[in-house]
């Protein structure tokens, strides 16, 4: 039987989720017996070569880019998991859907107080994807059928999750693993 | 500070005798004479009543009857009920709106008109209605509205929109109001002829506990809603040590369709009052507390007009009905327009001169209550029940009624009915006699018990009101064949997202994802899972919310689900990629777009 194949996304994220995947040291080489990876920042794979099992959502969608990656992970993969609070929850960049979108973007690139943008031009090209209305999290896009909430989630309780989910059993998490106070 | 306003200041706050627990009368004081409680208000009360301007600029912030931002001479609040908006507020609204030329939270530019929406304000049976300052004007429609607004441009005096007088004592020279009391059925316990002296003195003649005991025979049970036992109430009062005791009747008649309390205070308030006094001498508390809500303002005078005459009477006062050391008295608290101050907690709160949050209980108000003093909070209709007891005795009284709850129900019934009206109704009584009465016909839906009762169908017509079965405070608003339940739900959920005093996350945030959950199905882009979150999202709320108010509020949407889950099943479906129906990708994208090309919002 072939080994199960994961992809990995981070959205709207900081990366912060993978850095901890990757924090799982030498169990990683015990994760590449187990499983292969698909699409994902991990091994630089763009797009999806096969169906997988498991997709890692970090991130929440913060502009159209996000929901075209985010609904493409929903075709492709069996079990959907948001990783970490902004996928969860928008997390941190959710903190500017009490802003008007327009708002948010002067600020960046035309009134703050570090800007300098003679032309007072808001970045307009056609390349760059439309931001969304405000930051929605993985599940308010597409169903998600795990969440795992931290800032990142610890490698262990990734490392837990990953292993139940492969082994088809539920992931037990002991208190100290989801304790974030 | 002006002068005008520093000596207003000074004036109102010596009124009160510069007491920082009267805060609230200070600050409804201030806001009928200048409009508002500016920051300089705010800085005034601060240096004379002693209390900390965040504290008055909090208790400003929450009550809706206050503000810091100047309302016109005249504020117009329109109902916002559900029933309301089935006979027609948005029309209206609009007319009101139209012909002011602001919109709804509005004032006009010379500081004439303020245009607002509000919650229930106890005339379901006029609706739609409205409060034009205190004046309640009832039965409105678009050209009344406009009527309304040219008469008012002319004398700017709200009691003179009053042309035809109401029945009883809504004609009373203290009152003079359009409203009518529609008594449909007057049953045996409440509405019927009452010896409110009579019951006083019989009070008198016995010890408090004899008192308690006799409410205790008649097996008298809360009548705003939860039902607890009164006597054993009394009793926790009674025994709880305090140098003072306070009985405060809650007459902060909040809940959507509710307004049996303002006909018991319009034409009975003698044995309200009676029902005070007496339960005052049970529990020996000499001082009593009417919170009385701020849209029943217009029966204040009135309503102090009785006490002094009872006081004249000596009915309240030192030595009641001849009796030593039979000390009585009660002063009226107004509130100031928020729903949560039917909370018995929350109330208390509201008459200190605080927030109306709610309390943490333990410690119950009978333990420690307003002021930190052993405290009864009774409702209108059980005060009067009180009287009845102490009048005819506990037989007969428990003689009327079911088993297990004995006694009448007083029940406000609004909506698609022939006949809108308070009806006094044994315990007992299935839900289909009571639709007969009042005339309902090919009835869809029944709300029972407010919006934090329940929504029942058809199936449950049958059902019997009483404590066992449909438990209710007294409302009951019906839907005819033509009304969808689920927005019905929805209206009411957005009651209660206005509502929520805010203190606790599962209530503040609760009703608001509820609220969005109907939303999502009335568009059609609702999915399975979303209404098992309903259910998830009220067992939160209800296990872990602060008070009454989240414990239950949920109940519209669940008590819809159960009674038509077919609607419910009809409008979800599962999308066949598992994305989210209800995630829009143009919609969401319409802003960035439009700001990419520079167009006009």
């Amino acid at each position: 039987m072939s080994k199960p194949r994961i992809a990995t996304t981070s959205l709207c994220g900081c990366f912060g989720c993978h850095m901890s995947l990757l924090d799982i040291d030498e169990r990683i080489l015990t994760l590449a017996q187990l499983v292969e990876f698909d699409k994902s920042p991990i091994n630089d794979h763009k797009d999806f070569t096969a169906r997988c099992a498991v997709g890692l959502i970090e991130g929440g969608c913060a502009n159209a880019e996000n929901v075209h990656v985010l609904r493409r992970f929903r075709e492709q993969c069996d079990i959907l998991v948001s990783v970490g609070d902004c996928a969860t929850m928008g997390g941190i960049p959710a903190l500017r859907n009490m802003i008007p979108l327009e708002e948010c973007l002067r600020e960046a690139y035309v009134d703050g107080p570090s800007v300098f943008n003679p032309e007072g031009r808001i970045p307009d090209d056609p390349e760059i994807p439309l931001l969304l209305d405000k930051v929605y999290p993985a599940q308010e896009v597409v169903r998600i059928d795990y969440h795992i909430p931290g800032c990142p989630p610890s490698a262990d309780t990734l490392w837990k999750t990953l292993t139940a989910l492969l082994g088809g059993t539920s992931a037990e998490l002991p208190y100290e693993l989801i304790k974030y106070d | 500070m002006s002068t005008s306003l520093e000596n207003a200041v000074v004036e109102v706050c010596a009124s009160v005798g510069n007491d920082p627990s009267r805060l609230m009368d200070v600050a409804r004081d201030i806001q009928a004479r200048f409009g508002c409680v500016s920051a300089e208000a705010i800085d005034g009360i601060h240096k004379h009543l002693g209390v900390s301007r965040p504290t008055v600029r909090s208790l400003v912030s929450f009550y809706s009857f206050l503000s810091e931002e100047p309302k016109g001479r005249i504020v117009i609040r329109v109902c916002d009920d559900p029933v309301d908006r089935l006979f027609g507020y948005e029309r209206v609204q609009k007319a009101f709106s139209d012909e002011l030329g602001i919109p709804i939270g509005g004032t006009t530019p010379d500081g004439a008109f303020t245009l607002e929406r509000t919650a229930c304000i106890g005339m379901s049976d006029h609706a739609p209605a409205a409060l034009v300052n205190e004046t309640p004007v009832t039965d409105l429609s678009t050209d009344k509205a406009r009527e309304i607004v040219a008469e008012l441009r002319a004398h700017m005096s709200p009691e003179r929109l009053v042309k035809k007088l109401g029945d009883g004592n809504n004609a009373h020279p203290l009152v003079r109001s359009m409203v009518k009391n529609h008594i449909r059925k007057a049953g045996p316990i409440v509405l019927v002829e009452h010896r409110h002296r009579e019951a006083t003195r019989k009070a008198a003649a016995m010890s408090p506990n004899e008192v308690i005991r006799a409410v205790k025979a008649a097996r008298l049970r809360g009548r705003g809603g939860a039902g607890f036992p009164t006597g054993i109430k009394w009793e926790m009062a009674r025994a709880a040590p305090g140098p003072r005791k306070f009985l405060v009747c809650n007459a902060d008649e909040g809940e959507p369709g509710t307004f049996k309390d303002r006909v018991l205070l319009t034409e009975f308030p003698d044995r309200v009052f009676a029902g005070m006094t007496i339960a005052g001498y049970a529990i020996g508390a000499k001082e009593g507390i009417l919170y009385l809500r701020a849209e029943y303002a217009y029966l204040r005078q009135f309503l102090e007009d009785v006490l002094a005459r009872r006081r004249a009477e000596g009915f309240l006062g030192k030595s009641i009905a001849a009796r030593h050391s039979f000390d009585f008295d009660i002063r009226i608290q107004m509130g100031a327009g928020a729903y949560v101050c039917g909370e018995e907690s929350a109330l208390l709160n509201s008459c200190e001169g605080l927030r109306g949050d709610p309390r943490n209980r333990p410690p119950f108000p009978a333990q420690k209550g307003y002021l930190g003093f052993p405290t009864i909070v009774n409702n209108v209709e059980t005060l009067a029940c009180v009287t009845r007891i102490l009048d005819a005795g506990p037989a007969t009284f428990s003689e009327y009624g079911s088993k297990q709850s004995a006694g009448s129900k007083l029940l406000s019934i609004s909506g698609d009915v022939g006949m809108v009206g308070v009806y006094e109704v044994p315990f007992g009584v299935t839900l289909r006699e009571v639709l007969e009465l009042a005339d309902g016909r090919e009835t869809q839906a029944v709300q029972i018990g407010g919006p934090s009762g329940r929504m029942v169908g058809p199936a449950d017509f049958d059902r019997t009101i009483c404590y066992d079965d449909l438990a209710t405070g007294g409302a009951m608003v019906v839907f005819g064949p033509d009304r969808n339940p689920i927005e019905i739900a929805r209206m009411y959920m957005e009651f209660f997202e206005d509502e929520s005093c805010g203190f606790c996350t599962p209530c503040r945030v609760g009703n608001g994802l509820l609220r969005r959950g109907l939303d999502k199905v009335l568009a059609g882009r609702g999915e399975p899972s979303d209404l098992a979150q309903f259910e998830e999202v009220a067992r939160t709320m209800k296990a872990t919310s602060r008070c009454g108010l989240g414990q239950t509020s949920f109940n519209p949407v669940l008590s819809t689900l159960t009674s038509f889950r077919p609607l419910f099943d009809s409008l979800v479906k599962e999308d066949p990629k598992k994305f989210r129906r209800s995630f829009d990708l143009e919609a969401s994208t319409q802003e960035a777009a439009r700001i990419r090309t520079g167009g006009a919002r």
